[in-house]
């Protein structure tokens, strides 16, 4: 027996105002890469199905929203815990070339997973130097 | 490690502060990687159960065993795919495989060990077998 703890990695909660029932909010651990076509987030968000995932893209703030489903095994209780349970939330500041109506989001195996194409004037252009 | 003692004339501390936090990272509390999946244990009269967070883990590359009265996950946490000259800005996620074990209060049958996935949050529930199940003693009237 030992009286080591477990160190488990924490889930960090959201800079977003307390909520009235006293549940954390969390902010999903994300990954956002670059591609040729635009931008690609990954978010973190385990136990909120596809239907309770919210986003909105506004005045160049993206915001994200989850709502998670309570996973308690009926008739039992907790009896040791190294995770807490709670809904998501985290908004980014976007550069405004993004065109909300064509963000696409997926949802699979509580990784969200938003595409957000860059608008076609915005793409850099090539210009290329003839020699004279 | 080098501590330089010319730079920074003007700031007294900042020797000490670079050795304070070179002191810090390799306490053993830093060292130490953290454990993955974090598992809630539940409990009750009937069964047992672990729940644990695995967001983007596919439910086939988790393999879950059960041996006498430890019972094992493990798995990989897969990178995602993305195309060429991709550019990353930011990467929280972490990748790689993983294993976790936790020790049951008794011996598992394996025909009552359930495991099920959803939106990325496993639920293991073992069933508590007849002879570990607390038993009921009347009081008799003298």
């Amino acid at each position: 027996m030992t009286n080591d703890v477990t160190h488990t990695a924490d889930k960090t909660p959201a800079e977003t105002p307390e909520t009235t029932t006293g549940r954390r909010i969390y902010g999903p651990l994300t990954d956002i890469v670059e591609t040729a076509d635009g931008v690609t987030l990954m978010l973190e968000m385990p136990g909120v199905a596809a239907e309770d995932v919210d986003i909105t893209l506004e005045n160049r703030a993206l915001t994200i929203r989850g709502k998670v489903h309570a996973a308690q095994p009926e008739k039992l209780q907790l009896a040791y815990a190294e995770y807490g349970e709670g809904d998501f939330e985290r908004a980014f500041t976007m550069s405004d070339d993004f065109d909300p109506d064509k963000i696409g989001a997926q949802v699979s195996n509580g990784v969200l997973t938003l595409t957000l194409p860059r608008a076609a004037e915005a793409k850099p252009k090539k210009i290329t130097v003839t020699a004279s | 490690m080098l501590y330089p003692t010319y730079t920074r004339r003007s700031d007294p501390f900042a020797l000490m502060r670079s050795m304070l936090r070179d002191f810090d990272r390799v306490s053993p509390s830093r060292l130490a990687q953290p454990v993955f999946p974090a598992v809630n244990v539940w409990q009750g009269d009937e069964a047992v159960a672990i729940t644990a967070e695995l967001p983007g883990v596919d439910p086939a590359d988790i393999d879950i065993s059960v041996k006498e009265n430890v019972l094992t996950l493990s798995g990989e946490r897969k990178a995602p795919e993305m195309p060429e000259g991709a550019r990353w800005h930011r990467n929280e996620r972490g990748f790689g495989k993983f294993v976790r074990s936790v020790r049951l209060p008794f011996v598992a049958a394996d025909d009552k060990v359930e495991a099920r996935m959803t939106n990325g949050v496993l639920r293991i529930v073992i069933g508590r077998p007849e002879e570990d199940k607390p038993r009921k003693i009347a009081i008799k009237a003298a």
